[in-house]
C-alpha cells in the first residue's frame, strides 16, 4: 500500500467513460507526472484525486484512508491550477492565508507561515499587491505559495506552467524541481508537455484514451516504451517508427527496410528475441539519437550498423543537425553532429544503434521486442 | 503635425456636428427646464401664459406645499409620507432581488444540476410575463399571506418580479467568472456560502450596480402594482403623485404638480448620476461573454 493509492478508479459521464480502470500507487515523496494529449483523462484523474470530480467506481485512498465521498477541503491536499485561480479581490497575503483561515488556524500562526512561504518563494515584497498587479511568473509563485502554506499530504498541479512564456517556463520548471527536492513532498502533476514530464518526475504515467498506457520511471518510459503511442508521444523529436520485416541474416534476426532509392537493407538486431518471428512484419522504433553519423555513434554499443541511405532534408539546429531520410515510406530523423558535411541528395552512411531499437506489432501497436 | 492639419481641415464638419448635438440636447432638456422653472414660480405666472419664461418672482412655496401640505387624495399631507413609503418599499425590494439574483446566478453557473437550463429558461420567461397577467393571482396570493394593502406586500411583489432580471444579469456575469476560482476555494475549505460571500460577491461590483439601477428604476417608477396592491397608507410615490395631480378640489396648482413630479423623479436621477458610469461598463461586462 502506497501513500496515495488509486485502485480500479473509473469515471463516466452518463454512458461515456472518460477514465477506464486505473491503478496507480504513489509512495511518499514521489513526483508523479500524468502526461498525455488533451482529452486523455489526465485532468479528470487529477480532479478525482482532489475530490472536485466524483469517482464512478473504484477507490482513491490517501495514507490508507479512503477518500471516496470526502470533500476536497478534508483531503489535506493542495492544488495549483493552470490559470493560477488567485482570488482577484484579495491581496497576495490574503490569497495565501485564505485556506488557513478556512481551516481555523489562528492569526499569528497564519502570519508566521505566510512570511515563511513568502521567503521561500521570494514573494515577500508582493504580499500587499492584488493578483491583477502581478506578472505571470509572480502569479505562478503566489499560486504555489498558497498550496505550500497548507502543508498538505499531496500537492496537485494542473498544467501549472502552460500559461507562461517559453523562457519562464523552463526557469519555473527548474524551480519546481528544486522545491520538490528541498521539501520532499508528494506531488501529482498533470501536463501535456512530455519534456516537463521527463525532467520533473520520479515516475510518469502516460495516458491516452482514458487508459494509463504505461507507468514507469522517465528512463523506462523513454527507453522501453510499452506501445507505439508511448514511443511516439515521449521524446522530442519523437521516436522514428517505420515498417520493417524480420528476416534472417547469418542466422540472426534482422530488420529489413526499404530505402528511398528502392534498395533494401537488413539491419541485424542486437538480441535474438525475434529469432522465432522470421518473416513477420513489424514496426521498428528507434530514437533520433540512435541514428547518427558514423563517428557520432555510441562507442559503448556493440550493435552499431551502417546503412547507406539517401538524405532528403537536413535541419541544422545549432548543437546538432537533424538529417531526414525516407525509410519504409516514413520520414526517419537522425541526430548528427553539427559539423558533419551532409547535404540533401547525398547518399550518406547512417549509423543505427540497434541496442536502442524496439519493435512493435503493426496491428496491436504493442511492444514485441 | 499630421494630426493637427487633419483636425483643422475637419473643423467645419466638427462645428456642424456640435451644433447638431447641442440642438438635440436642448430638445431633450426642454421638458426638464419647463418642469424646473414652473415649479419655482407662483401659480399666477403660469396661468397668465408665461410657461416658458423664467420666474419673475422666484419661490420655493410650491416645493414646500408639494412636500408637506398639498391635498393628496383625501388628506392634506403632501407627498412626504408616500415618499417614505416608496423608500421603505424600494430599498428592501432592490436588496432582496439583487441578492437572490446573485445567488441564483451563482448556483446556475457554478453548481449546475440537472434541469438548470430549463429552470433558467423559466426564470427568464418570468421577465416577459406582462404585469397585468399576474394582477389577480398576485392579489389572491397577497390576501392569503395577509399582506394585502401593505408595504411588505409591495416589497414581496417587486422582489418576486425582480428575480427574473437580476438572475439573468448575474448568471451571464458569473458564466464568464473562472470556475477554477470556485474550485480553488473549495480546496481551500470554503463552503457554498463562504465562496459566494468571499469570492464571487466582492468581484461582482459592476453587475451589481447594473442590477441595482435597473431594479431601483423599475420599482420606484412602478405605478400598476402600486395602484393595485396598496391602501391609502401604503401608497408609493407614483400613485400619490397621480392622486395629487388628479385631486379635483379647487384650482389646479400646476407649480405644485411640477414640484411633486420632480420629487418623484429625483431618486432615480440621483442613482443614475452616482452609479451611471458603471451601468454601461457592467452591461458590457455581463453581455460580452454571456
Amino acid at each position: 500500500m502506497g501513500f496515495l493509492d488509486i485502485k480500479q478508479a473509473t469515471k463516466s459521464y452518463g454512458s461515456l467513460r472518460v477514465l477506464h480502470e486505473t491503478d496507480v500507487s504513489i509512495e511518499e515523496g514521489e513526483f508523479l507526472v500524468l502526461v498525455g494529449p488533451s482529452g486523455c483523462g489526465k485532468s479528470t484523474l487529477l480532479n478525482m484525486i482532489a475530490g472536485l470530480e466524483g469517482i464512478s467506481s473504484g477507490e482513491i485512498a490517501i495514507k490508507g484512508k479512503s477518500m471516496n465521498g470526502v470533500k476536497p477541503a478534508d483531503r489535506n491536499i493542495a492544488m495549483v491550477f493552470q490559470s493560477y485561480a488567485l482570488y482577484p479581490n484579495m491581496t497576495v497575503a490574503g490569497n495565501i492565508s485564505f485556506g488557513m483561515e478556512m481551516h481555523g488556524i489562528a492569526k499569528p500562526e497564519r502570519e508566521k507561515r505566510i512570511s515563511q512561504v513568502a521567503d521561500l518563494l521570494q514573494i515577500s515584497h508582493l504580499l500587499d499587491r492584488k493578483p491583477g498587479q502581478l506578472s505571470g511568473g509572480q502569479r505562478q509563485r503566489v499560486a504555489m505559495g498558497r498550496a505550500l502554506v497548507r502543508e498538505p499530504d499531496v500537492f496537485l498541479f494542473d498544467e501549472p506552467l502552460s500559461n507562461l512564456d517559453a523562457k519562464l517556463r523552463v526557469d519555473m520548471r527548474t524551480e519546481i524541481k528544486k522545491l520538490h527536492q528541498k521539501l520532499g513532498t508528494t506531488i501529482v502533476y498533470v501536463t501535456h508537455d512530455q519534456i516537463e514530464a521527463l525532467t520533473l518526475s520520479t515516475r510518469i504515467a502516460v495516458m491516452f484514451g482514458g487508459y494509463v498506457q504505461q507507468l514507469g520511471t522517465p528512463k523506462e518510459i523513454y527507453d522501453n516504451p510499452a506501445n507505439m503511442f508511448v514511443a511516439g508521444f515521449m521524446g522530442s523529436p519523437s521516436m522514428n517508427l517505420f515498417p520493417a520485416k524480420v528476416v534472417s541474416a547469418d542466422g540472426k534476426p534482422a530488420a529489413e527496410v526499404t530505402l528511398a532509392d528502392g534498395k533494401t537493407a537488413a539491419i541485424p538486431f542486437a538480441s535474438d528475441t525475434l529469432s522465432s518471428s522470421i518473416g513477420r512484419d513489424i514496426i521498428l522504433g528507434i530514437r533520433p539519437e540512435a541514428i547518427t553519423d558514423r563517428d557520432g555513434a555510441d562507442r559503448n554499443s556493440r550493435a552499431v550498423h551502417i546503412v547507406d541511405a539517401p538524405v532528403e532534408v537536413t535541419e541544422p539546429a545549432g548543437s546538432d543537425t537533424f538529417v531526414v531520410s525516407q525509410i519504409g515510406g516514413k520520414d526517419v530523423t537522425g541526430r548528427f553532429r553539427a559539423d558533419v558535411a551532409v547535404k540533401a541528395g547525398d547518399v550518406f552512411p547512417f549509423a543505427f544503434n540497434m541496442e536502442k531499437a524496439v519493435a512493435f506489432d503493426p496491428k496491436t501497436e504493442n511492444r514485441i521486442a | 503635425m499630421s494630426t493637427m492639419s487633419k483636425s483643422s481641415s475637419l473643423r467645419p464638419a466638427r462645428v456642424i456636428l456640435y451644433l447638431l448635438l447641442a440642438l438635440f440636447c436642448i430638445y431633450y432638456l426642454l421638458p426638464l427646464y419647463v418642469m424646473v422653472v414652473n415649479s419655482l414660480k407662483p401659480l399666477a405666472e403660469i396661468t397668465s401664459g408665461g410657461m416658458m419664461a423664467l420666474p419673475k418672482q422666484w419661490t420655493l412655496a410650491p416645493w414646500e406645499s408639494a412636500w408637506s401640505s398639498a391635498q393628496v387624495g383625501v388628506e392634506a399631507t403632501g407627498l412626504r409620507p408616500y415618499f417614505l413609503n416608496s423608500i421603505i418599499m424600494v430599498v428592501p425590494a432592490v436588496a432582496l432581488s439583487t441578492l437572490v439574483g446573485a445567488l441564483n446566478g451563482y448556483v446556475l453557473t457554478k453548481w449546475t444540476f440537472r434541469g438548470a437550463t430549463v429552470l433558467f429558461g423559466l426564470l427568464l420567461f418570468g421577465c416577459f410575463i406582462p404585469f397585468q397577467m399576474v394582477l389577480i393571482p398576485m392579489a389572491r396570493m397577497l390576501g392569503l399571506m395577509g399582506l394585502a394593502g401593505t408595504v411588505p406586500g409591495l416589497i414581496f411583489v417587486h422582489f418576486v418580479y425582480g428575480i427574473g432580471f437580476s438572475t439573468l444579469y448575474f448568471r451571464n456575469y458569473y458564466a464568464a467568472f473562472p470556475t477554477e476560482l470556485v474550485r480553488a476555494a473549495q480546496i481551500d475549505g470554503a463552503g457554498f456560502f463562504r465562496i459566494f460571500w468571499r469570492i464571487l460577491l466582492p468581484s461582482s461590483g459592476p453587475i451589481a450596480v447594473v442590477c441595482i439601477i435597473w431594479q431601483f428604476t423599475n420599482i420606484w417608477n412602478d405605478f400598476l402594482f402600486g395602484a393595485s396592491f396598496s391602501d391609502f397608507d401604503s401608497q408609493p410615490m407614483t400613485v400619490a403623485l397621480n392622486n395629487l395631480v388628479q385631486s379635483s378640489t379647487g384650482v389646479k396648482e400646476y407649480n405644485v404638480h411640477f414640484a411633486g413630479a420632480i420629487m418623484a423623479a429625483l431618486p432615480t436621477l440621483l442613482v443614475y448620476i452616482v452609479a451611471g458610469r458603471y451601468f454601461v461598463r457592467g452591461l458590457m461586462a455581463g453581455s460580452v461573454k454571456g
